[in-house]
Order: C-alpha cells, then sequence, then structure tokens
C-alpha cells in the first residue's frame, strides 16, 4: 500500500467510539474544547452518523474514559487527523457518511490495528468513467496529472489529495461569484506547501523555499499574486478541461509577459475560460476580463483605438495640408 | 533685419530637453506595452518597454516637478498667464493667421516679445498640455504603477480601466500635441530657427 494511501486514514485510526468494545468511550462533544459551530446551512442526513468520528477529530482536543487507568483521559489530538466540520459541510463531499469512504470498522473503538493497512480512495476512483461526472473531464484530469511535475513524486507520497483535501476541497472558480476570492483558495492550495517549509519537505530535498525571491523578476509582484492563480503560468494549458492539472516543470513556467498582456492572452484560456462564454460586449478586447481586473496590453477598446488612429491621420492630413500651402507661398514669393 | 531676444533660460532649455526626450520614450514604451502579441514584439517589446516606461515616467515627474518649481519661483511662470480679456477673439485671429494670414502674407498678430513669449494659441494649448493633461497623465500613471492605491471601482466600473483609459487618452493628446508642436516650431523665421532658439536661448525674429 502506497504511503499516501495510509497517510490520508491517519485522522480516522485514532479514537472513534465503539459500543462493541464498551471499554472506552469518547467524553461528550459539549466538553471537549476547540469546535467550532458549524454555521454552514447543509444539514447532513449522515450529521449524526458522523458525529461518531466529529466528536474526537472535530477538535484539538479530546477525552475519553480510560478503564485502565479508571479515569477520564484528555489528549490532544493530531493536528494531521483534525476534520473542520464547517469546512466538510462546505466542501465537495459534504453529503458523504465518514464510512462511505473509510471501513466501517472505524466505527469500532479503539480503531483496530489494521486499519493502518487499509487502501484509501484516490479521486478517479470514484469520479474516473462515470457519465455523471463527465462534464469535469476526470479521465482528462487523471491524464494531466500523470504528466505532471507532481506525479512523480507519487512513490513519496503525492496525491490529488495534496491539493484537493477530501474533507475540505471544493470547486471555486466554477462556482465563485467573486474571481479574486476563487483566485486566493486555489493560490492558497498551493502555498500550502510550496510556502510552508514544514510540509514541502515531506516530498523534497530542497533545502528552503522562497516563492517572493523566486518571482522577484515579476514586476507588481503583489498585485499579480492577487489577480492570477499559480496555475496560469505553471500548467499547460487545455482546451477541454477547465483547470488544467498538468504542471509543468519550473522551467516551463511562463515568463513572457505577452502571453497574457496581448491581444490573444492566455487567460482567457485558462482564469477566464469558464466566465469568457459569456463575453462581454462593450468594445473591449478580452472584455470579460474587465468583469474582475485589468490588463495591460489584453484590454484594448477597439472603438478608443480607431477614434484615435482617425484622431492622428486627420492631425497629420492638417499639418500635410499646411505644408503644402506654405510650400505653394514660397514658391509665388520666389518667383516674385 | 533679425533681431536677437533671450528668453529661454538654461533651467528652461535643460527641462525641455529632458521633457522632449522623456516624452518620445513613453510614447515608445507605451506604444510597445500596448500592441506586443504573444509571438510579435511591437517596437521593444512588453517586458523591456514596462522597465523603461516607468522608470522614464519617474524622471518625468521629477521634471515636472521642476517645471512647476520653475515657473513659481522665476520669471517664466508670467508667460502661462491667461488673461480673460479678449481670450476667444485673440485665439480667433491666431488661427485666421496660422489658416489664411501667413500665407497672404501678413504680419504675426501677436509677435514675440520680452513680456509674451507665447502667442494666445500657444499660451492655452500649452497651459492644457502643462497643467491639465500632463498632471492627469502622471496621476493616472501613478495609480497603474500603483494599483493598490487606485479606487477599487467607481459607477460599477473598475477603477483601473478608468484610470488606464484616462491614462492613455491624456497620453495620445499628449502625442497629438507634441506632433503639432513640433510642427508649429518650424513656423519661425527660417524652419529651424525656433528649434536654434531652443538650443541656444535666444528667439530670433524678423519683426522689430
Amino acid at each position: 500500500m502506497k504511503f499516501w494511501r495510509t497517510w490520508m486514514l491517519v485522522p480516522f485510526l485514532s479514537l472513534l467510539p465503539a459500543g462493541s468494545h464498551g471499554a472506552w468511550f469518547p467524553a461528550d462533544a459539549a466538553l471537549t474544547g476547540g469546535a467550532e459551530a458549524d454555521t454552514s446551512e447543509f444539514i447532513s442526513v449522515f450529521a449524526e452518523d458522523n458525529e461518531r468520528c466529529f466528536v474526537c477529530h472535530g477538535q484539538n482536543r479530546y477525552e475519553y474514559e480510560n478503564p485502565n487507568l479508571g479515569r477520564k483521559v484528555r489528549a490532544l489530538m493530531s493536528k494531521e487527523r483534525i476534520i473542520d466540520r464547517k469546512a466538510f459541510y462546505e466542501s465537495n463531499h459534504r453529503s458523504f457518511s465518514c464510512t462511505d469512504c473509510h471501513s466501517e470498522m472505524y466505527t469500532e473503538f479503539p480503531h483496530p490495528g489494521e486499519l493502518r493497512m487499509e487502501q484509501g480512495f484516490n479521486c478517479i476512483d470514484c469520479h474516473g468513467g462515470d457519465e455523471n461526472w463527465a462534464h469535469f473531464h476526470f479521465d482528462e484530469i487523471e491524464i494531466e496529472y500523470q504528466n505532471s511535475v507532481h506525479f512523480k513524486l507519487e512513490e513519496e507520497g503525492f496525491s490529488c489529495w495534496k491539493c484537493h483535501g477530501p474533507h475540505d476541497y471544493k470547486i471555486s472558480v466554477r462556482n465563485s461569484g467573486n474571481l479574486k476570492e476563487a483566485i486566493l483558495y486555489d493560490n492558497n492550495i498551493c502555498l500550502d506547501c510550496h510556502s510552508n517549509f514544514n510540509r514541502f519537505q515531506i516530498l523534497s530535498d530542497r533545502e528552503e523555499i522562497n516563492i517572493l525571491a523566486r518571482h522577484d523578476w515579476l514586476p507588481s509582484q503583489a498585485t499579480h499574486f492577487k489577480s492570477v492563480r499559480c496555475i496560469e503560468c505553471h500548467t499547460q494549458v487545455n482546451d477541454t478541461i477547465l483547470v488544467a492539472h498538468q504542471i509543468n516543470p519550473k522551467e516551463m513556467a511562463v515568463k513572457n509577459c505577452t502571453e497574457c498582456h496581448s491581444r490573444n492572452s492566455l487567460l482567457m484560456s485558462s482564469l477566464y475560460k469558464f466566465q469568457s462564454k459569456e463575453q462581454r460586449k462593450d468594445g473591449f478586447l478580452n472584455g470579460v476580463i474587465l468583469n474582475e481586473s485589468y490588463v495591460i496590453g489584453a484590454n484594448r477598446n477597439t472603438f478608443l483605438n480607431r477614434i484615435s488612429v482617425v484622431v492622428f491621420i486627420l492631425t497629420l492630413g492638417v499639418v500635410g495640408v499646411h505644408i503644402v500651402f506654405r510650400i505653394l507661398k514660397n514658391k509665388k514669393a520666389d518667383e516674385s | 533685419m533679425s533681431h536677437k531676444m533671450y528668453l529661454y533660460p538654461k533651467w528652461v532649455r535643460g527641462w525641455h530637453v529632458l521633457n522632449a526626450v522623456l516624452f518620445l520614450v513613453l510614447i515608445v514604451t507605451g506604444l510597445s506595452m500596448q500592441y506586443s502579441g504573444k509571438d510579435s514584439i511591437f517596437i521593444i517589446g512588453f517586458a523591456n518597454a514596462v522597465k523603461w516606461h516607468n522608470f522614464a515616467a519617474i524622471v518625468l515627474t521629477i521634471n515636472y516637478i521642476v517645471f512647476v518649481t520653475g515657473n513659481l519661483t522665476t520669471r517664466n511662470g508670467r508667460y502661462y498667464r491667461i488673461s480673460k480679456q479678449n481670450f476667444w477673439s485673440d485665439l480667433l485671429i491666431q488661427l485666421k493667421y496660422y489658416s489664411m494670414g501667413m500665407f497672404k502674407g501678413e504680419k504675426h498678430p501677436f509677435p514675440v516679445t520680452e513680456q509674451s513669449k507665447f502667442n494666445p494659441l500657444q499660451k492655452f494649448t500649452y497651459v492644457l498640455a502643462m497643467y491639465l493633461a500632463l498632471p492627469l497623465l502622471i496621476i493616472s500613471g501613478f495609480g497603474l504603477l500603483f494599483p493598490e492605491i487606485t479606487i477599487k471601482r467607481f459607477a460599477g466600473v473598475s477603477g483601473l480601466i478608468l484610470t488606464d483609459i484616462l491614462h492613455i487618452t491624456m497620453g495620445f493628446l499628449l502625442s497629438v500635441f507634441m506632433v503639432i508642436h513640433i510642427y508649429t516650431c518650424t513656423l519661425g523665421t527660417k524652419p529651424w530657427s525656433l528649434f536654434k532658439g531652443i538650443i541656444t536661448g535666444y528667439h530670433e525674429s524678423d519683426e522689430l
């Protein structure tokens, strides 16, 4: 079994209530600290079932009755085993029961040790070859992923889940009414590892990471970081997939400004691909970009362009006519 | 017989030549940014244009401060003062001279003197260019250079678009002004005499 698949099960390998064993009982959730109230409107039909897991895995600390010690034990939950209820019930997988993906045996408490070896699901295990999900093009995404630099790290533990947390991921660009928020959300997925050395070193031997220094060639760096996603420059654009998944080697990253800052802006086939179907018709090239941002070179107003050409030609025309009259006047003066 | 008047002190000449060079750099780099394509480099290309445009713009701003300060602290400022009296009629007289009178051999209606360096049309266009268009160009340019300080939205439209349209419009109008300015500078006693004047400081005139 691959390491990453084990890793993703870790949050569930600890303490879950299990009536059959009956020896250890997690304390009432109300007694435990750090739980965030679920404010989302979605109410899962599995909410009650899931709470058996969240009662321990939904917060920083948990409590249980330890019959060996004859007292209640309070302990800290490992960070990586904590699942944020609110984030889960807002995520794409919010309608799932924990045991849809994790073994029913996790309902036993303490969890059986052999579960540590359980094979976890990958995205494509559920979404691949399914007509219901055809519009997301999961199979093509899988091919892109296999061609991406991240795939080379799969043996070391990389997987879809590294970017798309199964317990909190939600599609953003497709659904978001606020593109800036979607950009922030998507970039945070990359930065979660690429600006966090603790996570980065799990998969890389590089001794340091410095996103800002690596991008110091980029003019108006902060504005770029806020206005476009990392993947705009670091992926191979694909015509059918809304969000490209083929992460290119860093040497292939877009560094040519006019890839975006031009009439045929790359952004129209990446960041604005979804919105571009509803193209603005107000005389601006790549007008849809103007809904959220402004890109020098990509947003030209064709109306103003034409006016400026006409005015410039008229100016030169007036100057030309004036020159002709001066020449004629001088000729006349010479003759007389 | 011609006579000479010292009308352009050193600081004015220095400011003017730097302003001219910067205008050219900004026009060339501005066009390069606007029209460079993915596979086509327009004039100097986008990346180089951004660097040089930003640099030239900052120098232009400093040069503009020198111009305004110079006009406030020296006698040069008086040449830009527009009088309400006969404003429109003087403009019309000058326009008529340029469009007809000069071809009929008429004398210049507003000859250059030490008290009045510019004719009414010059004065009007110079004031519009230097005290309206150029400040708007500089302010909007800084808005684009530092987008974080630009108003996010105005009347439902992105502040950056409005800032850019203002910047490009002012840049275009000043480019047209520059073309006309260069051409009208050939209307001196000799086609090159006004150019000579801004280099030597002495205005040469046939009219006494």
